[in-house]
């Protein structure tokens, strides 16, 4: 008896199910080049762009801090651990904080790891704010840690991040 | 005229803490992506953001590339007085938007 | 106030998405979308769509063409004379007699009423103005007219959606109607009903029409997409309303 075959279409599509792993200088362009280049099935040609690189991210932080030590804690950093399209992530900061004068938060500072650059925004507060709180939609070029660092009017640094990974959308349009 | 979309209540207690969101159209072009001719699409974004409250600043953020478009910002304010909460925003290319609310204090 | 007033919006979209689990095994987007994202959505306060509908309401409003005329002095408040409207589109114009979408029905209004240049696909005008009008229709089931030029129309549509094209060699019905709810290289893959439409696409970081979307489904294929004014697209959007018949919509949703 021979075997049966599969279906040609069903083998083909099953090949496509795969995912594809993120590598080389057009990633560090961001997931938009480096996806176009491989759905378009042609070598696109691309300006190399240097990119945040852990240690560029420590630079930034330590511009902030000053090289005072970071302490984790007291930073709540929300942003979806899985995201469907790096283009527009959610993200809130909050700190616990009384914000009163005499102890304030006045600076919130979030960096991201892998994007071209590792600045994501800072935000100045005071008091008038009730409450240390920040939200908003950020960039990620791909799967990377995020980091949030609070100042406070005492002098003290207080930190956190997390880790989020960045899928992208199959089907998209080829602007090239 | 910038095509802004502010969310603030209209009345609030004194003392009472509001949340104030501000949402504007913006491309944000971050100055990484290759155009269709392969050559890199220059920077455009909104840099900074503030928002004052009877004129005092109660609020300010420095934007980078990676804002997403369109940004979207929500923070909170201690509702103080009556008056008149001003949103700014200006960045690349000469970009500049402002837009204000009135409240109403009790 | 506003508290209890965006409140009631959230719930009438949630209570509609939640019309969506129907028993009938239908989804939407919306539900395979994740909770952050489904938030933006729900949030008029947030939704970047939002932003475009704002611009609608004023174009409505604004005179055009050599006769004067805007949106509102035929159709007054949007909000009672557009409700529905959406839903029902494409439908069969009354001027040409022949199917045309939402976009090309305001197309018409333009050119016919009100002597202005139609305005260009996927404009930024033509975008407001149809998120203005797609808003009308929360809530509201898909109901697409009955015609014998559009059930014609539904058939040519279902027999392109059962086609398979391009480079991958496969059809919408191959991704869509055998695999939802499967992941496509990471992204869950929707069952493809157009509740949402026009839709605030964070690949785009803009809204866009349906078209737009198709034609990212066809180069998707790594075919070669079809000329914008391809009947083709008008065929598969007649199908694919006729395929969500009932389904509640959600527009101007935000999708990844």
């Amino acid at each position: 008896m021979t075997a049966r075959r599969p279906e040609r279409s069903e083998a083909k599509s099953r090949d496509l199910f795969v995912r594809r792993q993120k590598t080389g200088p057009s990633a560090a362009l961001g997931a938009t080049v480096g996806r176009r280049s491989f759905l378009a099935g042609a070598v696109t040609v691309v300006p190399f762009v240097a990119h945040a690189t852990p240690d560029a991210l420590a630079a930034v932080i330590k511009e902030v801090t000053g090289g005072a030590p970071l302490r984790e804690g007291k930073v709540t950093l929300d942003v979806p651990p899985l995201v469907e399209n790096g283009n527009a992530v959610p993200l809130t900061v909050k700190v616990d904080s009384p914000m009163t004068t005499d102890d304030h938060v006045k600076a919130i500072h979030v960096f991201n790891e892998k994007n071209p650059q590792p600045h994501v925004f800072n935000a100045w507060l005071s008091p008038a704010n009730g409450q240390a709180r920040v939200a908003t939609r950020i960039k990620l070029a791909d799967s990377q840690k995020v980091v949030a660092v609070a100042e406070t009017s005492k002098g003290e640094f207080w930190s956190a991040h997390t880790d989020v990974i960045v899928t992208i959308a199959a089907c998209i349009e080829d602007v090239t | 005229m910038a095509n802004v979309l502010v969310n603030a209540p209209k009345t609030a207690k004194k003392g009472e803490v509001v949340e104030l969101k501000a949402l504007i159209m913006h491309v944000m072009e971050t100055g990484y992506r290759p155009g269709t001719n392969g050559h890199i699409i220059p920077r455009n974004i909104i840099q900074d953001f503030t928002a004052t409250w009877n004129g005092r600043e109660i609020f300010r953020m420095k934007m980078s590339p990676a804002i997403a478009a369109n940004p979207f910002v929500s923070f909170s304010a201690v509702a103080s007085e009556s008056g008149t909460i001003a949103f700014r925003w200006s960045g690349d290319e000469g970009f500049v938007a402002e837009h204000q609310v009135a409240i109403t204090v009790t | 106030m506003r508290g209890l007033a965006s409140a009631a919006v959230l719930l009438a979209v949630f209570a509609g998405s939640l019309a969506l689990a129907q028993g009938d095994g239908r989804r939407s987007g919306y539900q395979d979308m994740s909770p952050a994202l489904q938030k933006m959505q729900d949030d008029d306060t947030a939704n970047p769509a939002m932003l475009f509908v704002q611009a609608g309401e004023t174009l409505w409003n604004e005179k055009a063409g050599t006769a004067g005329k805007s949106c509102a002095d035929c159709h007054n408040d949007a909000t009672a004379s557009m409700k529905g409207v959406a839903a029902r589109y494409p439908a069969v114009a009354g001027e040409t007699g022949k199917p045309v979408d939402l976009e090309g029905r305001i197309n018409l209004c333009r050119t016919n009423r009100q002597q202005a240049p139609a305005l260009a696909a996927e404009s930024d005008d033509l975008l407001a103005l149809s998120a203005y009008v797609a808003l009308q229709s929360r809530g509201q089931p898909i109901a697409p007219p009955n015609d014998v030029q559009l059930a014609a129309l539904r058939a040519k549509g279902a027999e392109i959606y059962k086609q398979r094209q391009g480079q991958l060699n496969l059809s919408c019905a191959n991704c869509h109607d055998d695999n939802p709810e499967k992941k496509l290289a990471g992204a869950t893959i929707p069952q493809g009903h157009p509740t949402g439409y026009p839709i605030y696409r964070l690949e785009w970081q803009a809204l866009g029409s349906l078209k737009r979307r198709l034609r990212n489904c066809v180069v998707g294929l790594r075919a070669e997409a079809w000329p914008y004014d391809a009947s083709e697209y008008l065929a598969l959007e007649s199908y694919l309303m006729e395929r969500a018949r009932g389904m509640a919509m959600d527009a101007p949703a935000v999708r990844p």
